[in-house]
């Protein structure tokens, strides 16, 4: 491996590390807002990039129905969840939310998707689409749970990972996708050549960590989701409803994961099961970091993104066994600085 | 329906099955499946259910055993019994280092570990030129048995499930011993097990390996059975199923595991025939049903399918007994040799001084009572004795020796029993269960031991201790009950009971008589007064004043975190700083 070589791979590796940032931060977010350990976030990542992989295409994506379907669960869920307090306002707001907003989009879809309205207009319908779902995830699958252990969350978790990779098979079929880049400029520095391409995934990332920064340290809303990660009863006792921050937060993901999608599709032939492996990843990087730390789950993907490109130039064919197995020193070391015991929840 | 009765039932079904003319030769195969599936969800039971930590990566203990064994006997030329064995300890061995690796952080660390795990076992497999890449290998010799080979069809079926027979009756001998009541304790909190003396660290790692021990002896049957091994059937998918198995049928009894695993594999053929029609092409589409199963399950029958089928009560524990040879007690101290001597403790959190250079002493025969208002830091100077949390400053000694920052299950090792402010029984155990945890220390029968009944004798004697220390503070009646079934009052008095059963030379009581009725108080401090005539020191925390008075020999009191004063009570109850922390300055 010479110097030219290593750059073109330490370039990779960010280029995938910041995916991977993207995807560590939200499951940081969701993790410590609910509890969730949101395996589920590499099926938005396959979902986001297959829906646009459709649009291009000019047809109706198959997260259309999907996100119907979902709503219509999510509207009964919430139905059920405010039985005591039911009345003509609020089973209006439940509607207008579950039932009209996912309806718009939905007409949004089927008029735009023949009309090809171009890669931008597509990419936000693409998200469009997508962003609700975790809201509706939330109120169907985990709400109901919200006073279960971590670990019972997180088999609930895998649950909604193996019917959401389920459902992506039944939509989007067996064959993968690819998408044209969002730039076909590049610029050449030193030996490197920097594609457009990997600008905006950088770009990208950078804006959003700093969009959350402002949104937990400047908003209300952002603090108010800070408050229920911290004390969920606490948060609750001063008028915030958890649930609404649980909402938010997968919604959230969602977003952030159907983008992750949309950046990635470019890049690499995406089916209906990669999301899997693609979340993974960031979970190892949000692992590295304790669950815990925004900034340290983002650095620790850069470096997860550059030990798998440099894995896949040595030895291709272990490259996610040598990702997936980076994990262990680091277990290791946060095992033997551990507290010597405690109760958990 | 009875257990037992029930476990009759499907042992008859299934030796009656081959024999019966007209069952499909398909229906035995699928069942082989089913069992040996059910012997790896028998270890999920017991990692799961009973010890409430899970893994999704039990496909991997079961590939590593199939590979190894398919190795051993096509390459190697050995019998499958001899690479018996092998398995189960290679197994054993990962899963001892997977476990040492994760088990000591938080609960969820282990599941995601071996879901990465798995993950990349898979694609070592797929990528290993000697394993045989996705192919795999083929030509495994089958089973034999005095020379006649199992080659499938109703012998398998027996095969796989005699051998399912004998785990389940191992497990649920394990679950009764005393490690396996250590394994249960984990759910009424680590701190408390602890307490009692149990590596609880140790004993999640003894639950894992159990757990991959059943797991490898399913990928050797499976090996042997199936003659032909490829990555497939040990990908992460399979890890997920077996924990679906568990979760449906009901991780929390041994016949919830068998009966999660027959009806999974039953539902997964059936739709694995009907879902391509719906959707009108190939795939894997019953993972949809399966995750939307899963997610339903958690919200409306967190237990399972099977406490819906069986009669839902607690196991009943051992029948009262003498025993053959009753428990080395330690010998009770002299009165007045000093057991206690905690000098200058001292606990922050961040920049929060919750106790503030305190010290005092107990010593035998001796009832010291630490009182003050609330928030005071009287519970966290019990955590500090009992070695539950760190000194920030400070030392303690226990009967002369040096304990300053050892773990609370060495402090228990020398005779200091303690309960808690905040019961932690554990709900679902018998009284006499969680009493008789109290006495793990003076019992020595490892997990082994416990599975192969071999403990008999120790386990009389166990139960016959609790027994006595149970009829002592007058419970005896509520012996078989679940513990969480008691009232609180009664709840903390079961603590005392279990406490005692340590043979203790000092003992801490955080709040005894709270939720007590007025009988029941003087009938606990009757006791305790007997306690301090037999020479145990106790110091003990209460807000009971006149229960306090009536009982301690001295008292230390504490406020913010500082010791105001310290007496007998007579002194105490005129001292003017006290009187104002209790009621106020008169200004």
């Amino acid at each position: 491996m010479d110097a030219t070589i290593l750059l073109l791979l330490l370039q990779d590796g960010v280029v995938n590390g910041a995916i991977y940032a993207l995807i560590a931060l939200s499951l940081v977010l969701v993790f410590t807002v609910t509890r969730v350990i949101l395996i589920p976030q590499g099926e938005f990542v396959a979902y986001g990039a297959l829906t646009l992989a459709s649009l291009e295409a000019g047809t109706l994506p198959g997260t259309v129905p999907l996100l119907l379907g979902l709503g219509g669960l999510a509207f009964l869920a919430d139905c059920a969840e405010a039985r005591h307090s039911l009345d003509g306002r609020t089973l209006l707001r439940l509607g207008l939310r579950d039932l009209v907003l996912p309806a718009l989009v939905a007409a949004a879809a089927w008029i735009l998707a023949p009309m090809k309205p171009g890669l931008l207009i597509e990419i936000l319908v693409t998200l469009a689409i997508v962003t609700p779902m975790g809201g509706f995830l939330y109120a169907v699958a985990f709400r109901p749970l919200a006073h279960a252990s971590v670990l019972v969350l997180l088999i609930a978790s895998v649950g909604v990972h193996l019917a959401l990779t389920g459902l992506g098979l039944v939509f989007f079929g067996a064959e993968g996708s690819r998408t044209p880049p969002l730039s076909e400029a590049s610029f050449p520095a030193g030996p490197l050549l920097v594609s457009g391409q990997s600008l905006w995934m950088i770009g990208l990332t950078l804006a959003i960590i700093v969009a959350l920064w402002l949104f937990f340290s400047r908003t209300l809303l952002g603090k108010a989701l800070i408050a229920t990660a911290v004390n969920r009863l606490g948060a609750r006792l001063m008028g915030i409803a958890p649930s609404l921050a649980g909402r938010l937060s997968v919604s959230v993901a969602a977003f952030i994961g159907a983008l992750s999608g949309v950046l990635i599709a470019p890049l690499t032939t995406v089916y209906y099961d990669t999301g899997f492996l693609i979340g993974l990843k960031g979970f190892v990087a949000a692992i590295i970091a304790g669950l815990a730390s925004y900034p340290a789950a983002a650095a620790a993907a850069i470096l997860v993104g550059i030990i798998e490109s440099i894995a896949s130039f040595e030895a291709s064919a272990f490259k996610e066994v040598i990702v997936f197995m980076a994990i262990i020193p680091v277990l290791l070391w946060r095992s033997l600085r551990s507290a010597p015991i405690e109760d958990e929840e | 329906m009875p257990t037992r009765l029930l476990a009759g039932l499907g042992a008859l079904l299934i030796v009656a099955l081959p024999v019966l003319p007209g069952v499909p030769p398909f229906w035995l195969t699928l069942l082989t499946y089913a069992g040996l599936s059910a012997i790896v969800v028998t270890g999920l039971v017991v990692l799961t259910g009973v010890a409430g930590i899970t893994s999704f990566g039990q496909a991997m203990f079961v590939g590593l055993s199939a590979y190894a064994t398919a190795l051993l006997t096509t390459q190697g030329g050995l019998s499958p019994w001899l690479s018996l064995p092998v398995a189960l300890l290679l197994s054993a061995g990962a899963a001892w280092i997977v476990g040492a690796i994760t088990l000591r952080l938080s609960g969820h660390y282990l599941p995601l570990g071996t879901i990465a795990w798995n993950i990349s076992f898979f694609y070592v497999l797929g990528n290993t030129d000697a394993l045989g890449r996705y192919d795999g290998l083929t030509g495994l010799p089958p089973i034999t048995i005095l020379g006649h080979p199992i080659l499938g069809g109703g012998e398998a079926l027996l095969l796989t499930w005699g051998f399912l027979g004998v785990c389940l009756w191992l497990t649920h001998r394990l679950l009764r011993s005393r490690t396996g009541r250590a394994i249960r304790a984990l759910k009424g909190g680590v701190v408390a097990a602890e307490s009692f003396g149990v590596d609880t660290a140790r004993v999640k790692i003894v639950a894992f390996v159990y757990a991959a021990l059943l797991a490898a002896l399913s990928g050797w049957l499976y090996a042997h059975i199936q003659r032909a091994i490829n990555p497939t059937p040990f990908g992460i998918n399979a890890g997920i199923e077996y924990l679906l198995m568990a979760v449906i049928g009901g991780a929390g009894a041994i016949g919830g595991g068998v009966f999660g695993a027959v009806l999974v594999t039953v539902l997964k053929d059936q739709l694995q025939n009907v879902l391509p029609l719906v959707f009108g092409a190939q795939g894997n589409f019953e993972a949809i049903v399966f995750g939307i199963l899963l997610v339903l399950m958690l919200q409306r029958a967190p237990d399972g399918l099977w406490p819906l089928i069986v009669r839902r009560s607690v196991a009943a524990p051992p029948a009262r007994g003498p025993a053959a040879q009753p428990l080395a007690s330690r010998p009770a101290a002299s009165p007045g040799t000093m057991l206690l001597e905690a000098a200058s403790l001292r606990k922050t959190f961040g920049g929060l001084v919750a106790v503030n250079d305190i010290g005092f002493t107990v010593a035998a025969g001796e009832v010291v009572a630490l009182i003050g208002p609330n928030g005071a830091g009287k519970s966290t100077t019990f955590n500090l004795v009992t070695g539950v949390a760190r000194l920030s400053a400070g030392a303690v000694r226990l009967a002369g020796r040096d304990v300053t920052g050892l773990p609370a299950r060495r402090i228990a090792r020398l005779g200091c029993a303690r309960t808690f402010q905040h019961v932690k029984l554990v709900a679902g155990m018998s009284v006499i269960e969680n009493v008789a945890l109290g006495a793990h220390l003076r019992g020595s029968a490892g997990p082994v031991r416990g599975a192969l009944g071999l403990d008999a004798a120790e386990e009389a004697a166990l139960f016959a201790e609790a027994d006595r220390q149970l009829a002592r503070v007058g419970l005896s009646a509520c012996r078989d009950l679940p513990a969480g079934g008691l009232a609180l009052g009664q709840q903390r008095i079961v603590e005392i009971a279990r406490a005692l059963c340590l043979g203790p030379q000092l003992l801490l009581l955080d709040e005894p008589a709270a939720g007590l009725r007025h009988q029941e108080k003087q009938a606990l401090g009757d006791l305790l007064r007997r306690l301090r005539q037999e020479g145990l020191g106790i110091l003990l925390v209460e807000h009971d004043m006149d229960f306090v008075m009536g009982l301690a020999d001295r008292l230390v009191v504490m406020n913010f975190g500082a010791k105001l004063c310290e007496g007998a009570p007579a002194t105490v109850r005129r001292d003017p700083a006290v009187i104002e922390a209790y009621l106020g300055s008169a200004a």
